[in-house]
Formats: structure tokens, C-alpha cells, sequence
């Protein structure tokens, strides 16, 4: 068992996501950074689908009420257990009744505890993460609270014969948390509906991350679009970036009268009446997840070949990761199909 | 593949949402019969239950599907994709095996009133209510004559629009008795649980409270949602109208409001919802009595 002493700013139950339900308008949620989620659950031999714990720049205070073996990933922050400081990207023994608390967070915007075994929250339409914008899932479909008892499961990995090992990052495969990401865009979606001046623009522009960066999505400050003259459909709104109401993937940018792109995360709304632009490559969405007010985003266009060249390097990776820590992993058990 | 587009015979252009989505537009405007092909193709693509494809997610004028790039050949189901659009945009109008439900609304209820009240500062006209403004641009005399044109006729959810429950819908009528209304000048804050809106052209129901920017006509005392599956109607879904299900709105009193929310808190209620084979090609043969055979089910 966990008990949440402090909760942090915002900490949430969170696994790889809820996938199969889009067309219900439910978004699969999960850890934003999955590589940094990911990786914790191999470092403490979990199952690659463990919950852990996604906290957003304060970390909580949390007190163990058995023996466990856990691990921090994600953004760079100072971990303590009793007050004393532990390696991140490292599997930490923990004994019963120590407490795990945080210094500030000096780089990134979100943090990852995974614990030995998972988070034992019952599992919801196949997945525990937590969607707080209908409170499903999670922790009672919500953000951690003082008081909060966590049960902690079972979900080891089977194959992994070496669960008692401690196991430790090559810092080689260290996340760059800058404060600015170059990410890859794959255009398409309503993309005619912008003038090729902006487009371009689009792809020099400097866009700086606005408060307005959350689970849902972060709103981005730019230069103003412009979009091609045209009749305005039936059903669309009068706005010249108003379409008739669509579906918005995981990872795309939407923009609102030209001004100020939204780039959708795991929270994403799975559709609306707002222009798209085209949609950031799932891998990349990682890094713009540790990305806080003011940090900078520059987009890069990418092919279809090239966006899955890109996913398939950030796998090739995970599996180098995985046998550098004798970790069974497979990508066969990352994503379920649930349909 | 460099082409941003890939045009498809039959109409519609193909894109890719990154490297998990693809995103097919039919038009850029609402059409029933092209909402009706695009329900159709969901229905179909879903049940060849294509490998590595985890989502088909039907909307308005456009649909989307979401895969597994990793077990999934992308030029073979871009291949079976393009034949199954161009098989059903140029086959025969199909059947949609899907159900009718009744929605009860109370009209013009004090809930949404007193919350559409507190941003009149955001609306085309701070003068008159959403549901007067509604009926005046639609050309009613009165807020009765929409009620009666809102209830007359059955609705298609087309698209399961923003948030898990939100169905949004348009009326199975021509175009120019469609009713029609703008969304707020800016989105109010707040929304009462279960307000039916219009906007656009369509009809949606708030499955919980929270922001929102179309004009507020009622309120309905049924769920539309229920995550946890708790209640005997969700049993078999989560939502109570997904994509491609008809919607008959009725009016209802105070008193029957009151009485129905008791039942529904007690999972006492049933929503009335007949099993209906909806056919594509009636439909386009004589709307009106068509749609008189369809609600007949729900008698």
C-alpha cells in the first residue's frame, strides 16, 4: 500500500492509455510522456502496461506500507526517501514506512513514479489511467488527495528473470528536457484551408508555450495564419477557420481563427469545429509534454515514410533499453487491440 | 508517399492525422446522404474488423480511423480503405441496423434559462432567451412552433462530438427545414448537465455541465452517459446514443421532468428505444413518411 501524505500540484494514476473508444468521444488518456512512463516500468520489471504515478512540476509525499522497489522518470527533479536523495532512472528499494518526497523540479514539467508491481486501481474499460474530464478511471477519476491509499498490484512482468537486479538508465538514453523541442509534423487533415505563405510560416515560425498548457492540450503563441478565400459551407460557421464538425486526432493542431495553435495531447477533445493544420508524430509528443510556459516549439514537416521511420526508431530504441537492462520487452505487448 | 492528399474515386480526400490516424473528408459541407454513406462505411469498416486498425470513428462530412502502425500494412489497408469508400459512396443505398430513442425534454426549463441568462453579454441577441432567438431566426412565430418542428421529425447522431456521450445530430429533414443557429459571439462558461443545444445545424445534449456554445433549448431528465455501465440502460455501451443511432425528441412538462429524474436517480426508468433497420434508400425515396414509419417503433 501507498498512502498519499501530500499530493502534489496535480498527480494522477496514469498507464499506456485507454485505447478503442475515439468514436465515443473518449480519448485514450495515459501518461503524457510515455517514453519516460514506459521506462520506469522496465526498471522496476513491471509489465510494460503498469500504472505508476504521473505528477505535474510539484511532487507529492508518499509514505510505503510494505517493502517495494521503485523508480522516477520523467522530468529531472530531486527524489528523497526519508530525506535522503536517490538516483532517478534507477530502481530505488523501498522499506516499509519510508517516505518518498521530491525537491523542486529544475527541468521538465512532469515526473513518474513507478512502483513494483503497479498501481492496483481497478482496470476500466481495459486500462487504469485516469480521464478526469468525465472523472473516469484512475483513483476515483481524479487527482490524488492527502489521505489517498493506493493498493499496489501485481503487475510484474512474468518473463523477467531478473526482477531483483538493481537496474540503472545508460544516461546515454536521458531525455534532453530543453526548454524548446523541435517537433514533426505530418500535414493533412484541413491543411487546404491555409495559404501556402502560411504554411510555411508556419514551419520558421518560433511558437512559444502558453499558460494555457494542460492534459487536453497545450495553446501555443505564434504568428497569425491566414486562410484561402472561400464560400462558407453549410454546416461550417462563418469564421473562415470554422469546419463543418470533425474529428481531431491524438496530436493535432488546431487553429482557431489563425491565432494561437492547440496541439492536442492523451486528454485530447475528439472533435470539433476548428480548422486542423496537420498532426504532431506520436513519438515527438513525449518531449512536448515536459514543455512548460515559456518554452519554445519549432515544427518540422515529415512524411507519412518518414513519421514512421521516426516511430520506429523511437522503438528500435526502447528494445536497445530494454536489453541493456535485461528487460523481456516486446512490442507486441505495448498496445492492445480492444475493438 | 509525398502527396499531402490522396483523392479518392468516388469523392473524398485522404490524409494522415500522423502516424496513427487516417483522416477522410467526403465534403467540406454537411450533407444527410453523404452522413448516411459516411455511417454506412463506419458500420462496415468496423465489422471487417480490420487488424491493427483500434478505432473508426465516424463524423459529419468526414471520418477517421486509427491503427497500429506496427501491425498493419499501410498500402494494403489504404488499398481496402479506398475500395470499401468507393464500394459504398457508389453502391446501392444500404441498410443501418441501429435503434430508435426517445428523448424526453422539458422546453424552455428554468435551468438553462437561469444559465443562459448570466452570459447574454456573449450572445447575438442579450435581449431574448436562446430558445426565442432560435425560433425567431428559424422563422416560428413562436417558441411552440419550434418545439413542435423539434419533435416532429427523428435526428441522426452523426458524430459523438468532444467529450464521451456528446451526440450530435442532425434532423432527417431537407435542408431548408433544417433548423439553423449560430453558436454564441464567445462560449459561456458553465452548461447545465443534460441541456439539449443547437448549434449549426445540429442538435447536441451536454452529457455533463461544463463550458459550451450553443443556444440552449431544454433540458432532458434521462442520462446520455455512464461511464461506470452501472445502470440497466448503459449496460451494453457506455453511452446511451452513439454515432448512427436516431434520436425522437418529446416535449414534456415540469411535472413529468420531475418524475422521470426521480425514476432515472432510482434506475427505476427505462428509456423507450425500439431495434429499427434504417434504410438509406427509403429514406431518400420519401423522407417524410419514412420517418412516420420510424417513430411508429417507438409506439
Amino acid at each position: 500500500m501507498m498512502q498519499i501524505i501530500m499530493p502534489g500540484l496535480q498527480t494522477l494514476v496514469q498507464d499506456s492509455g485507454r485505447d478503442g473508444y475515439y468514436a465515443l468521444g473518449m480519448p485514450p488518456a495515459g501518461a503524457l510522456d510515455q517514453r519516460s512512463y514506459t521506462l520506469g516500468n522496465m526498471l522496476v520489471g513491471n509489465d510494460s502496461r503498469a500504472a505508476g504515478l504521473e505528477f505535474a512540476f510539484i511532487g507529492p509525499t508518499i509514505q510505503f506500507q510494505s517493502d517495494t522497489v521503485i523508480a522516477v522518470t520523467g522530468a529531472e527533479v530531486t527524489a528523497l526517501i526519508d530525506g535522503e536523495p536517490q538516483p532517478m532512472w534507477a530502481s530505488v528499494p523501498v522499506k516499509n514506512g519510508q517516505t518518498l518526497s521530491f525537491g523542486p523540479m529544475t527541468r521538465g514539467s512532469r515526473g513518474y513514479i513507478a512502483v513494483r508491481g503497479g498501481v492496483d486501481v481497478p482496470k476500466l474499460l481495459g486500462s487504469r489511467s485516469t480521464y478526469q474530464n468525465v472523472q473516469f478511471g484512475g483513483h476515483m477519476g481524479r487527482a490524488l488527495k492527502p489521505g489517498d491509499v493506493l493498493p499496489i498490484g501485481t503487475q510484474i512482468h512474468s518473463e523477467d528473470g531478473h526482477a531483483d537486479r538493481i537496474r540503472e538508465l545508460d544516461p546515454k538514453y536521458l531525455p534532453s528536457l530543453d526548454s524548446g523541442a523541435d517537433l514533426a509534423v505530418v500535414t493533412g487533415l484541413c491543411n487546404y484551408r491555409f495559404t501556402p505563405e502560411s504554411v510555411q510560416l508556419f514551419f520558421e515560425a518560433n511558437f512559444t508555450v502558453s499558460h494555457e498548457a494542460n492534459r487536453t492540450g497545450y495553446r501555443l503563441i505564434g504568428p497569425a495564419l491566414e486562410f484561402v478565400e472561400r464560400d462558407v459551407p453549410f454546416g461550417a460557421g462563418n469564421d473562415p477557420s470554422n469546419v463543418v464538425n470533425l474529428g481531431y486526432p491524438l496530436g493535432s493542431i488546431q487553429i482557431p481563427s489563425g491565432n494561437e495553435p492547440i496541439c492536442l495531447l492523451r486528454d485530447a477533445v475528439t472533435g470539433g469545429g476548428y480548422v486542423t493544420f496537420g498532426t504532431i508524430v506520436s513519438t515527438d509528443l513525449d518531449a512536448l509534454a515536459q514543455l512548460k510556459t515559456p518554452d519554445t516549439v519549432t515544427f518540422t514537416s515529415v512524411s507519412i515514410t518518414e513519421a514512421h521511420a521516426r516511430r520506429r526508431y523511437a522503438h528500435n530504441e526502447l528494445a536497445q533499453i530494454a536489453k541493456s537492462l535485461k528487460y523481456p520487452w516486446a512490442l507486441e505487448t505495448e498496445r492492445e487491440e480492444t475493438q | 508517399m509525398t502527396e499531402m492528399y490522396l483523392q479518392l474515386s468516388g469523392g473524398g480526400r485522404l490524409s494522415f492525422g500522423g502516424d496513427e490516424f487516417i483522416f477522410v473528408e467526403l465534403s467540406e459541407e454537411m450533407r444527410i446522404q453523404q452522413a448516411l454513406t459516411i455511417q454506412t462505411l463506419a458500420r462496415t469498416l468496423t465489422a471487417m474488423n480490420l487488424p491493427g486498425v483500434t478505432d473508426v470513428c465516424p463524423a459529419h462530412a468526414s471520418y477517421m480511423i486509427r491503427y497500429i502502425p506496427e501491425r498493419v500494412n499501410l498500402p494494403e489497408l489504404l488499398a481496402t480503405l479506398q475500395e470499401v469508400h468507393e464500394e459504398t459512396i457508389m453502391g446501392r443505398p444500404a441498410t443501418i441496423n441501429t435503434r430508435i430513442v426517445e428523448v424526453p425534454v422539458y422546453y424552455n426549463d428554468p435551468w438553462t434559462r437561469e444559465t443562459l441568462m448570466k452570459f447574454r453579454d456573449r450572445h447575438h441577441d442579450p435581449s431574448s432567451t436562446d430558445i426565442e432567438y432560435t425560433a425567431r431566426v428559424n422563422g416560428f412565430e413562436s417558441i411552440d412552433e419550434l418545439i413542435a418542428a423539434h419533435t416532429r421529425h427523428p435526428f441522426l447522431v452523426t458524430f459523438m462530438n468532444f467529450v464521451p456521450g456528446n451526440a450530435e445530430s442532425v434532423q432527417l429533414v431537407p435542408r431548408h427545414l433544417q433548423i439553423e443557429a449560430p453558436k454564441y459571439k464567445s462560449p459561456r462558461t458553465e452548461t447545465p448537465s443534460r441541456a439539449v443545444g443547437h448549434g449549426g445545424a445540429f442538435a447536441n445534449i451536454y452529457p455533463s455541465a461544463g463550458a459550451g456554445g450553443v443556444q440552449l433549448l431544454g433540458r432532458t431528465p434521462i442520462n446520455v452517459v455512464d461511464m461506470a455501465q452501472s445502470c440497466a440502460d448503459f449496460r451494453e455501451r457506455p453511452v446511451l446514443l452513439p454515432a448512427g443511432t436516431l434520436i425522437s425528441f418529446r416535449a414534456i412538462s415540469e411535472a413529468e421532468y420531475f418524475d422521470i429524474r426521480a425514476a432515472v436517480d432510482a434506475d427505476e426508468y427505462r428509456v423507450r428505444v425500439a431495434d429499427i433497420e434504417f434504410s438509406v434508400g427509403k429514406h431518400i425515396e420519401g423522407w417524410e413518411a419514412y420517418n412516420d414509419e420510424l417513430l411508429e417503433a417507438l409506439q
